[in-house]
């Protein structure tokens, strides 16, 4: 053996415990030099509190972490700066209203008398994009640059400080393909330079596609690590979920009865410009049929969905759930008349963040007399009840039903807005985007989900921007593009490249509507 | 390695916040006592010994019976003091009351001077001017000098005056509510502005009214006291108890809505639907509940609190208005600010926060009374007290840390 260790970063048999749950059970972890390496789990296995073991936000209960060869002891994060680790967060971590430099060289800027003098750093910026093709503007603000382009900016800011262990926490979350694709190519760059990468993620078509090793993480423990070559997408799902995982979503032809929901002609003003984000739109969805909503984001999909489940007005058109007008009719009264929604925003819209996850789980069944006798809750029916769900959808959390919303993974705050929104059992339900950020078994599961209710003779609206999502899943695809319907196809007999053109507004069905 | 349940190693969070907001008191009381050593010692009239008195009177004013022939403290239940305790109580508990709801509600009610204003002067015109049965100085007798077509029983004119204070102070409250559901203004802008239109508005109708006291010549600016016609909050015999002191029923009714809120707060629906209104306005709306008029019904009950508090401060008898409001807005309103936040706005916790500020307030007439130290050195403690209670955040962190190393120590070993 040389002096050097083969290994950038160790982390051996390391052991977390919180409150009711083991995060991490001897969990090792070990980094090449110049490796892309995928660390891949469930929500809930343990993935970011390792890294956070990694960061010294946490101190492990056992375990040991070597840097090089050498043992070492992070206290805090400037502890892991020190040494050199450097982490793009999920959500990043940027001043909106300061440049592009300012940011990169926020909290290490250089000084002369105690003035900032940024010349060199910009040099140094500058040389540091061009080396590794990090494409961008210095001075714009954050605020106006792309998601694609930000990342980028967190990308040098570690760069800047010289980081040589790179750890991006689930950075396509938030990117569009064509964003994704430049983002493999700049991790491989990054690798090839010497760089090693750690990266988290539960998406399987990318670690097949950019890493060079796999570790896998299950409920806390440490399942094995693979290299990416030898190794496929089913055995990595088998690996992560524990079970066999069908990738692809076994359905039996749709047989469409009755119309559930008719919007005819609807508009929707957008709030940010002076124009309607929703242009006169009309389709239908009948019971026993998934009817997608597929297109960019940003094509007025938002406006769309919530002129119809009532959070915005219409500003034109008619909206009709089993033949009732409901275009201005209370959100309560059209959860009365048989929608349920699973909203596109989890935080904002579909949990109470600092309420318990049982409070979460009658959000819309309060008021019913199951839960209330005049007007005073029966919380042992409400906790009942949690309970039920709890188990029946496997939603994971620390204390069960009285553990707050806030602090359980986003997984599984997912699949408590799944399990109360399915369990309402109602004709109607709106889905947006209803696995973004999920495992595959978690997506798995809420496919396997929506598709029985459709079988049960359920209508289901869903808005996917997932394009394996819309063609496995749906009976139906509608493709909105500028707030329009563009097009609507049958996923059996069309292609992902067509939908893509349908979607990028390259093709238009004239009249709208059908496609035969 | 001890046993580590769920709760083991953190205590609840209930039981933080009540130590959090104990050790803050400790603190702020120690604080004073240092002040007090500090005046002490400087001060050449002074010495050890008034150091001694003075810092006991800070932890035990309220026991204090005066002092003995030889000069020192004596000690002891002291029934005057410990009702105008409560008595004193009775309004800032409310005020505290009405800012722990709005708080639970997602709302920050700094407008509770205006609405104890508007309570206070709702209730003072109904209960001054309605002819009542029996009294022999009737306010209308001196001011209007005709015999009035009909009289009415005390007890009936003094629910009319304290359940007109509380429509008032609901009706005052509602206007920053509905100013924020409907044009989405900020709530404390509108508030600060409803109170000085209330101080305003209070001194312009009782200028122009019949009500000013011109009947006791002594002084001027008062408007006549509810004892001149009968019409005071019953004393439910707690005057029996705490003798010599101006306790009535009126904290019996302040504990009791703070029950009834409570209860109303954490065991109903509609307190489950104003709080999920202030904890995520977007979710509550997307589940159908109505976040505007939530909003404004948080406002309305939390004015409404505030409102009783002026009700039956006012209505007590023996205490007069000074109808000049537009000077200064009461004090007992803001108060209620720091009650809230050393009960963490658990309305049954502000039942003992408000209690335990009047108290401090008895320890500082104390201090003025048997010592040569004067009351502010009690404002100066409850400000440590206030900004101690809003770091309740940080000690709270403070104490669990503290488990948790202990802990990691045990599991150490």
């Amino acid at each position: 053996m040389t002096s050097v260790s083969e290994y950038v970063v160790e982390m051996l048999h390391i052991t977390k415990e919180f409150p009711g749950i083991k995060a991490n059970d001897d969990i090792t972890l070990q980094l090449k030099r110049g490796e892309i390496h995928a660390l891949l789990g469930e929500n809930g296995a343990g993935k970011s509190t390792l890294m956070s073991v990694l960061f010294g936000l946490y101190q492990p209960d056992g375990g040991e972490i070597r840097i090089n060869g050498n043992p070492v002891k992070i206290n805090n994060p400037n502890d892991a700066t020190a040494l050199h680790i450097g982490m793009v967060h999920q959500h990043f971590k940027l001043v909106d209203v300061f440049t592009v430099l300012d940011n990169i060289i926020l909290g290490a800027e250089d000084t002369k008398a105690g003035f900032l003098s940024k010349k060199k750093a910009r040099q140094k910026v500058k040389s540091l994009s061009e080396r590794y093709g990090l494409n961008v503007n210095l001075d714009a603000k954050i605020e106006d640059i792309t998601v694609g382009m930000q990342q980028r900016v967190e990308i040098l800011k570690m760069l800047y400080r010289d980081n040589e262990v790179l750890i991006f926490d689930e950075p396509t979350a938030v990117l569009t393909p064509q964003e994704i694709e430049e983002l493999m190519k700049i991790m491989k760059g990054l690798a090839a330079e010497g760089k090693s990468i750690l990266f988290i993620t539960h998406k399987l078509n990318e670690i097949m596609a950019v890493s060079d090793r796999c570790s896998v993480l299950r409920k806390g423990k440490y399942i094995g690590t693979v290299n990416t070559s030898e190794t496929n997408q089913a055995e990595l799902s088998r690996m992560m979920v524990g079970r066999d995982v069908q990738l692809v979503v076994d359905k039996g032809p749709s047989v469409p009865t009755d119309t559930i929901l008719k919007v005819e002609g609807l508009s929707v003003k957008s709030k940010l410009y002076n124009r309607d984000a929703v242009k006169n739109v009309s389709f239908t969805v009948r019971a026993g049929e998934i009817v997608c909503v597929a297109g960019i984001d940003g094509n007025g999909q938002s406006e769309l969905i919530h002129a119809i489940t009532g959070l915005e007005k219409a500003s034109a058109g008619k909206i009709l759930l089993n033949n009732t007008n409901i275009t201005s009719a209370p959100i309560r009264t059209r959860s009365n008349l048989g929608m349920s929604h699973i909203p596109e925003d989890r935080h904002k819209h579909g949990l109470i963040l600092d309420n318990t996850l049982e409070q979460n789980m009658v959000l819309q069944k309060y008021h019913e007399p199951r839960f209330q006798n005049h007007g005073f809750i029966k919380f042992d029916s409400v906790r009942a009840y949690a309970e039920g769900l709890i188990e029946q959808y496997d939603v994971r959390s620390g204390q069960g039903p009285i553990t707050l919303t806030r602090s359980m993974s986003g997984g599984n705050q997912q699949k408590a807005i799944i399990a109360r929104e399915i369990d309402r059992d109602l004709p109607l339900i709106v889905a947006v985007q209803p696995t973004r950020g999920l495992d595959v078994g978690a997506i798995e599961y809420i496919h396997r989900q929506l598709v029985s209710a459709r079988d049960a003779g359920k209508a289901v609206l869903l808005v996917s921007l997932e394009l394996d999502e819309v063609m496995n899943l749906s009976d139906r695809i509608l493709v909105m593009y500028e707030g329009e319907i563009v097009g609507e196809l049958d996923p059996k007999k069309t292609t992902v490249e067509e939908l893509g053109l349908y979607m990028a507004g390259a093709k238009k069905q004239e009249g709208g509507a059908s496609n035969e | 390695m001890s046993k580590k349940g769920p709760n083991g190693v953190m205590l609840k969070d209930g039981s933080r916040t009540v130590i959090a907001s104990l050790l803050s008191i400790l603190i702020g009381m120690a604080v004073g006592s240092v002040i007090i050593a500090i005046v002490g010692f400087t001060n050449v009239t002074m010495g050890a010994k008034a150091v001694w008195d003075g810092i006991r009177i800070i932890f035990s004013g309220l026991f204090c019976t005066g002092r003995d022939a030889v000069g020192n403290l004596t000690f002891g239940f002291n029934p005057q003091m410990m009702g105008n305790m409560l008595f004193r109580a009775t309004p800032v508990v409310l005020t505290g009351l009405s800012v722990a709801v709005a708080y639970k509600t997602g709302l920050f009610n700094i407008g509770a001077p205006g609405q104890y204003l508007a309570g206070t002067a709702a209730s003072l015109f109904i209960a001054l001017s309605i002819p009542v049965e029996g009294s022999t100085m009737s306010v209308w007798q001196a001011s209007l000098g005709a015999a009035p077509s009909f009289f009415l029983p005390a007890w009936l004119v003094w629910c009319l005056a304290f359940f007109g204070g509380i429509l008032a102070g609901a009706l005052w409250g509602a206007i920053p509510g509905l100013l924020k559901a409907l044009l989405n203004i900020n709530e404390v802008l509108a508030c600060i502005m409803t109170n000085w239109i209330a101080a305003n508005l209070v001194t312009w109708v009782f200028d122009i009214s019949s009500l000013k006291n011109v009947y006791e010549n002594t002084k001027s600016g008062y408007i006549y006291k509810t004892s001149f016609n009968g019409v005071q909050t019953s004393k439910f015999g707690l005057d029996k108890i705490f003798e010599g002191s101006q306790i009535n029923g009126g904290i019996i009714i302040a504990a009791v809505l703070a029950i009834i809120i409570y209860i109303i707060l954490s065991k109903t629906t509609f307190g489950y639907e104003l709080k999920a209104c202030g904890s995520n306005r977007f979710s509550a709306r997307y589940a159908g509940i109505k976040d505007k008029r939530s909003i404004v019904i948080s406002m309305a009950i939390a004015g409404s609190l505030a409102g009783a508090a002026g009700a039956l401060y006012n209505l007590s008898g023996n205490t007069e208005f000074f109808w000049s409001t537009y000077q200064a807005l009461p004090a007992v309103g803001f108060n209620g600010i720091p009650v809230a936040l050393l009960a963490a706005n658990n309305p049954i916790g502000v039942i003992f926060s408000g209690i335990f500020m009047s108290m401090l307030d008895i320890c500082g007439l104390q201090l003025t009374n048997l010592t040569g130290f004067n009351e502010y050195i009690t404002d100066v403690i409850i400000a440590v007290i206030v900004y101690l209670s809003a770091f309740s955040l940080l000690i709270k962190m403070l104490i669990s840390g503290a488990k948790k190393r202990k802990s990691g120590k045990e599991a150490a070993k």
